[in-house]
């Protein structure tokens, strides 16, 4: 009895989850979950009278699939990457979005419009550093990779997608043309082979909050890291710094999975989370950029220059291309995945 | 005496009705526990070695073009009819999801196959149709890649229901497009090695638990049955602590700034710290650790059956003490050894949370790769191939330890 009575706060908040009024958010966590919760969570809760239950991951769309699958569908909106959300339209795991009700096309940037989603923001996977361990600050991912110049252990996300891209640059590709050299055999073994080069120095990361704690701690000299996670450290007081040069930026998406019972309140969601001022307000809170085009006019100059999209921080960035990634990452991340766990 | 026979005709009858009534209220007793079984480890396992093998896709989505590329060489270019066929199965494709299903399974093939077979569902309807060679042009005129053979190897290898290529793929072997089977290269897949390095650090785990057990259980079998007691509670207790909890107080102690390496430095015993975290030596640590408890129950268990009178029976008699422990005493707790060892072993070959969050990754085990087939490649034949796998060698090891006790009277 006593057992039960414990439990029945448990029942009570899993039974209001799925109460009417109720929307499941979807999100990748940490500071990014943060400025989530204040720029679109709190206040739709506001304008709505709904309550927002915050879920946090790292992306696997598994969960997606399983739920859609089975038809118990208890995730309302999530925030999707870019080739799995092209994947996942493909396949049915997400809706096709009501466009008449978020608003005209016109108004995003060309890039942020696909038929199952819209994006939230622009993001960039960025080389950062502790510049007060770095009073030679690296500038590039040859540098990342300079063991000699830079001693010390570096931090990369423990996938295929990015490491990949950033091998083939540190081996001498230019930017424009890594996508054109990864789409051959031969470039596909050179990133291998370059990644190969770096592995006794290499400590894995997987949830974007890592990169900045292993910079902090002093456990590694750089790391591949979101933009916006070691902007929040700064804010925090931390003296980390990025070299733009050669980021990888795309696109995050909202999306809806297939056969959620809040279909409506989730497109309501959405059209409000994207409108220029939650945008703005979001971009003021972490530094990844709206894809509002109306959102860019509300900051002020010291806010976009920190945004991935700023023209001095894209100017030798790449443009993810997720068409490359939905094509040959299932390849690549096996066998990326057999090479890691030999 | 016919009478007494009818009367024993009568008894038996009756006791047969009695066994029946018992049977029936056996079998009505352990009826839920059999059905909870059925429902919840049975059809599982059923489904999991069903989905190993399971290859409905592209039987089911393009039943016209795995016909005609029937009699297909797999060399030649592709007959015009298979473009044709191909064609026809799309427009018969009724959502763009079963398109998708399609592309995501022959993609898994070869990477590469979503982009082409998602373009040429979003082209149809293509103007000419009926002319198989008109059709042809048109999808190579739409991707040159129409023209290329990898596409319809795929299909026509994948033609039928059931694959063996997942059950295959999860020991490092592979099907080539002539049907003979090769072992993959080294660096697409590490399976084998995998499974190697799971049997290893299980291995290693119930060698040391054996050590750290044995000498505790013997200890805790000669106390009175009070303080025993108490020392097995305090054995049990980390049992009932969550593993998350117990891994995350491990992490704790042992990363470079730890309480285990302050401790050696403190004491001048070191001047590096060491690497105990996110290395082979964290996650047997902590799984030895987990699993101790495992070891000690049985092996006490056993031991506390025991006559003690026997080593001294052996020591009266003029054998040394050390002796009559290692002849006498040690063969009466092999049943506890083998129990304990096997239940360790088991139960170390499946692990995931320990090795995913204290080891690097040259330590996880298989269940890793199950979790990240499942949870990342969203390739849940070849998650469920590897689960057979695992499967499979936990049987084998189960039968191995049946055939060793039978052997062995003193096992039993």
């Amino acid at each position: 009895m006593k057992r039960l009575a414990a439990l029945l706060p448990i029942i009570v908040i899993a039974l209001h989850a799925h109460a009417e009024g109720t929307l499941t958010v979807v999100n990748f966590g940490g500071a990014n979950g943060t400025a989530q919760k204040k720029a679109y969570y709190e206040p739709f809760e506001k304008l709505a009278g709904v309550k927002i239950l915050p879920v946090e991951y790292n992306g696997e769309q598994a969960k997606v699939k399983a739920m859609v699958e089975t038809g118990k569908v208890t995730w309302d909106v999530i925030e999707a990457e870019s080739a799995d959300l092209d994947r996942g339209c493909d396949e049915g795991l997400y809706e096709k979005l009501d466009w008449n009700r978020i608003g005209p096309k016109s108004d995003f940037l060309p890039a942020a419009v696909h038929d199952c989603g819209i994006g939230i923001f622009v993001w960039s996977t960025v080389l950062a550093y502790d510049a007060n361990r770095l009073k030679d600050p690296p500038k590039s991912w040859a540098d990342f990779w300079d063991v000699k110049r830079f001693p010390g252990k570096r931090a990369l996300r423990k996938n295929a997608r990015f490491n990949l891209e950033f091998a083939l640059m540190a081996d001498g590709v230019k930017p424009a043309e890594v996508y054109k050299v990864l789409a051959t055999k031969d470039g596909v073994e050179r990133a291998f082979r370059k990644l190969a080069e770096l592995r006794p120095h290499l400590q894995w990361w997987e949830a974007g909050a890592q990169p900045p704690q292993f910079l902090v701690a002093g456990d590694v000299v750089m790391a591949s890291a979101y933009n916006g996670r070691i902007d929040a450290a700064q804010r925090e007081g931390r003296n980390l710094a990025i070299a733009w040069a050669g980021g990888i930026y795309d696109i995050d998406y909202w999306a809806i999975p297939k056969g959620t019972p809040n279909r409506d309140l989730a497109t309501r969601y959405i059209a409000f989370a994207v409108g220029p001022d939650a945008q703005a307000e979001f971009a003021r809170l972490i530094s990844y950029g709206p894809t509002a085009t109306k959102a860019l006019t509300k900051l002020d100059a010291k806010t976009l220059a920190q945004l991935p999209s700023a023209p001095a921080n894209a100017k030798d960035a790449l443009k993810f291309d997720y068409r490359f990634w939905s094509d040959h990452g299932e390849a690549m991340e096996k066998r990326f995945n057999a090479w890691v766990t030999q | 005496m016919e009478a007494v026979a009818d009367t024993m005709v009568d008894v038996r009858a009756a006791l047969r009705r009695d066994a029946r009534r018992r049977t029936a209220t056996a079998l009505l007793l352990v009826l839920p526990l059999a059905l909870f079984l059925l429902l919840t480890f049975l059809v599982p396992i059923g489904a999991l070695l069903w989905r190993a093998v399971d290859n409905p896709e592209i039987a089911r989505a393009v039943p016209r073009t795995v016909a005609a590329l029937a009699r297909w060489d797999a060399e030649s270019p592709a007959p015009d009819a298979a473009y044709a066929a191909f064609v026809a199965d799309l427009l018969a494709l009724r959502e763009q999801t079963d398109a998708g299903m399609l592309a995501r399974r022959l993609n898994t093939e070869v990477g590469g196959a979503r982009s082409l077979v998602m373009n040429a569902w979003r082209a149809q309807p293509l103007p000419a149709t009926g002319d198989a060679a008109a059709v042809r042009a048109q999808l190579i005129a739409l991707d040159p890649r129409w023209e290329e053979p990898w596409i319809w190897q795929a299909i026509a290898k994948n033609g039928a229901r059931l694959t063996p290529d997942y059950l295959l793929a999860a020991v490092d072997l592979k099907r080539t497009t002539d049907g003979s089977i090769v072992t993959m290269d080294a660096d697409r897949s590490a399976f084998r090695r995998i499974l190697a390095r799971t049997f290893g650090i299980a291995a290693i785990v119930t060698a040391i638990t054996l050590v750290l057990a044995y000498p505790l259980a013997w200890w805790l079998s000669t106390m009175a049955p009070r303080r025993a007691n108490v020392l097995l509670i305090i054995v049990l207790v980390p049992f009932w602590t969550s593993i998350l909890v117990r891994v995350a107080a491990w992490i704790v102690l042992l990363q470079s700034g730890g309480l285990v390496n302050q401790t050696l430095r403190g004491i001048g015993l070191i001047d590096e710290p060491l690497a105990l975290l996110f290395n082979r030596t964290g996650v047997v640590i902590a799984m030895v650790h987990i699993l101790l408890p495992f070891m000690v129950l049985p092996l006490y268990s056993v031991m506390k059956s025991i006559p003690r009178e026997y080593v001294r029976a052996a020591v009266s008699l003029g054998s040394h003490p050390l002796a009559a422990f290692v002849r006498v005493y040690v063969p009466q707790t092999y049943a506890g050894v083998a129990a304990g060892g096997l239940l360790v072993f088991i139960l170390a070959i499946g692990y995931y949370v320990t090795p995913a969050l204290l080891g690097g990754p040259e330590d996880q085990m298989l269940s890793y790769s199950v979790a990240q087939y499942a949870n990342v490649h969203l390739d849940w034949g070849m998650a469920c191939a590897l689960g057979s796998v695992l499967l499979a060698a936990t049987l084998v090891l189960y039968a191995v330890y049946r055939r060793f006790a039978r052997m062995e009277p003193a096992l039993a």
